[in-house]
């Protein structure tokens, strides 16, 4: 019975493809929707080919939305991503977003970058700690005790290149990553960080393994909520 | 026989979207509000609800509103050749918007170009359309601007470069290219084909995009003959060519199924046109949709229909080698998609085979493409659609044009070769 019905499956195909040329199966899933997103960022397990792709796989749902807007409206500037998304509706940037953040995929090795005792001393208060005389919170204190971000908006820091790090940081500073947005606590912090400071800092974060899951909102400081209400509430939520 | 087999899209359907501005008008509403004072809130809301959707089929939204701006509210800048226009706010703003205006003043903007001052306006307005637009729709445009929230936004000035700053120049533009009137319907026609010429030529104002300007930005016909997009780097093909986006063999439902779609069986809006149909043509009603369908269908109707680009050239050794290496590009990147005999898949991703939009003259359009990437527009008839990624990042300009010049020579199609300076031109501006 099953010889039969592989025979009668293998005529079908036949039948298929003296009709059809060569028919291509294009399976009605996420995944072949957003091939057009993963061809930089990386199909499945694989990080982007090239240091200025992040990840995007298990990243908070809300994060995803936020940014996926900001692109196609201009808050964040981006051309490549801005003219990808221009007409794409909501909706459709919500499920897209989901489908991402769904994702859990293993993460690639971290990165061995040489650091001196003193550089990983400097990184390591920043992080943990931060400098509140200069308004400076400590990272983990927004992005979570194991830095892989909070619910629903705020990134995780670890199994990103070095080379993204500073570069975003750099766009903080200089008020290129978002524009418009009043108040941009995080553009604030990275105005505050020195040089010195930032490359500490993309260095340790990118010598980190990650794991761990982003942590409930319930975790994050009230005074925080407050000061970034703007950043990681603004759109969230799907409306 | 019908040409079933053929496939080709039309990837810019663009009639456009970006000049569009709606203004005011006060009418002979005076009298008629004396008169009408226990009719009037009924028609009133009426009347608001046919403006909101008459305001969708001009798109003024889409010019009014500057990206992940407020709506209405302006600040849009139109980069062209003669300078720098932007939008202004046409909310009912009393400072900032256009709140002090009344029905004459809107009607004043929309049917003669000028502003409530008496100043004429720079046709980056498209009133040269515009003017063919009803009273009684402008009226109804107005109101429904007059009904949204105000939304105080200051916009900058124009920066027009010079010459073209100058007033007097503008008044000759004026006697030169504007033509001030309401549609006049052909009675030889059908009821529903002067509907359609009258949304494609007035409100819809195809005509801003589909056409050839000439050095002062004047539309050169009125018959959609296709141009680049003045201050984009698209072409917007020709309507009335059978060897660009011509619709004569279209039956009806398909020409209508792309415009509220964005998609066919053959064919796929992008670009400014998947930007049109995103934001205006999709919410168009079923009635207004079809007359324009068999307006533009009417264009190419008795040409009876070409294939494009039957010119069989002869193909020297060396031609055929430099198309084999951006045949190796395409097996590598794009065949698993469009399939190795360019027929793609219906409606998911677009056939490359016998596609126009593949073998126009201008190779604009499907450069963009290649180096963009991008999805059709998200629509109620296709809300989850598949997507074309972006090759700009892997490929360097070279292959680009190896593999534009392959499908524009695959499986029968024949065009011109594409070079790397054709590709660099592509890039940047949207």
């Amino acid at each position: 019975m099953l010889r039969f019905i592989l025979l009668a499956s293998f005529c079908m195909t036949c039948v298929t493809s003296v009709y059809g040329g060569t028919p291509i199966a294009v399976p009605d899933t996420m995944a072949e929707r957003v091939k057009a997103c993963t061809i930089c960022h990386g199909a499945e397990d694989k990080v982007g080919r090239d240091a200025y792709y992040p990840r995007i796989a298990g990243k908070p749902q809300g994060y995803l939305v936020n940014q996926l807007r900001n692109f196609r409206d201009g808050r964040r500037y981006y051309q490549p991503m801005a003219i990808l998304l221009e007409n794409m509706s909501d909706e459709y940037l919500y499920e897209i977003a989901q489908y991402f953040s769904s994702l859990r995929l293993p993460y690639p090795a971290p990165e061995q970058i040489p650091m001196q005792s003193e550089e990983i001393e400097l990184a390591e208060h920043l992080i943990y700690v931060g400098y509140p005389g200069r308004n400076i919170p400590a990272c983990s204190a927004c992005h979570g005790d194991v830095l892989m971000g909070i619910e629903p908006a705020i990134p995780g820091l670890l199994g990103l290149p070095r080379a993204y790090i500073t570069a975003q940081l750099g766009g903080w500073r200089n008020g290129g990553s978002m524009r418009g947005q009043v108040p941009d606590c995080m553009s604030e912090i990275a105005k505050q960080l020195t040089d010195a400071e930032v490359n500490a800092i993309a260095k340790w974060l990118a010598n980190q393994s990650a794991s761990g899951e982003p942590r409930p909102f319930s975790t994050l400081l009230p005074e925080l909520v407050h000061r970034c209400s703007q950043n990681i509430m603004a759109n969230g939520s799907k409306e | 026989m019908r040409r079933l087999a053929i496939k080709y899209h039309i990837s810019h359907y663009q009639f456009d979207v970006l000049l569009l501005a709606c203004m005011v008008s006060l009418l002979f509403f005076s009298i008629t509000q004396v008169s009408d004072v226990v009719a009037e809130e009924p028609d009133r809301s009426i009347e608001v609800q046919h403006g909101a959707y008459l305001a969708r089929v001009g798109n003024c939204m889409g010019c009014h509103t500057t990206k992940g701006g407020q709506p209405f509210a302006g600040g849009r800048r139109l980069s062209t050749s003669f300078g720098i226009f932007v939008t202004p706010n046409i909310t009912s703003d009393k400072e900032t918007g256009i709140g002090l205006w009344n029905q004459q003043d809107f009607w004043q903007a929309l049917h003669q170009g000028k502003s409530s001052d008496g100043r004429s306006l720079y046709p980056a307005f498209p009133y040269t359309e515009y003017t063919k637009v009803t009273r009684q729709d402008a009226n109804a445009i107005f109101a429904y601007l007059q009904s949204i929230p105000p939304i105080s936004q200051s916009n900058p000035p124009n920066d027009i470069f010079f010459p073209y700053n100058l007033k007097p120049l503008l008044a000759i533009w004026r006697i030169l290219y504007f033509k001030e009137g309401v549609y006049e319907p052909d009675q030889s026609r059908s009821d529903a084909w002067n509907r359609g010429a009258y949304l494609v030529q007035g409100l819809g104002h195809c005509n801003a995009c589909h056409t050839t300007r000439n050095m002062l930005g004047a539309s050169q016909d009125d018959t959609l003959a296709g141009g680049q997009i003045m201050g984009m780097n698209w072409y917007a093909p020709s309507l009335s060519s059978y060897q660009e986006a011509g619709s004569g063999d279209w039956a009806i439902e398909e020409i209508v199924e792309l415009l509220t779609t964005g998609i066919t069986k053959r064919a796929v809006a992008s670009g400014p046109m998947a930007t049109v149909i995103k934001q205006s043509l999709q919410y168009l009603s079923q009635e207004d949709i079809n007359g324009m369908a068999i307006y533009l269908k009417s264009f190419t109707e008795n040409e009876g229909g070409n294939t494009p680009g039957v010119r069989f050239l002869v193909m020297s050794g060396s031609l055929q080698k430099h198309l084999d290496f951006g045949g190796q590009l395409y097996e590598k990147h794009c065949q698993t998609c469009h399939g190795s005999d360019g027929k793609g898949v219906p409606g998911i991703y677009p056939a490359l085979a016998d596609n126009r939009s593949v073998m126009m003259s201008s190779p604009l359009n499907p450069i963009r493409s290649v180096l963009n990437g991008g999805y059709p527009p998200t629509t109620a008839g296709n809300p989850r659609p598949y997507g074309m990624p972006p090759f700009q990042q892997i490929l360097r300009n070279e292959e680009v044009a190896l593999v534009v010049s392959y499908i524009r020579n695959a499986w029968g199609n024949r065009s011109s070769l594409v070079t790397a300076v054709d590709v660099d031109r592509s890039k940047g501006r949207n």
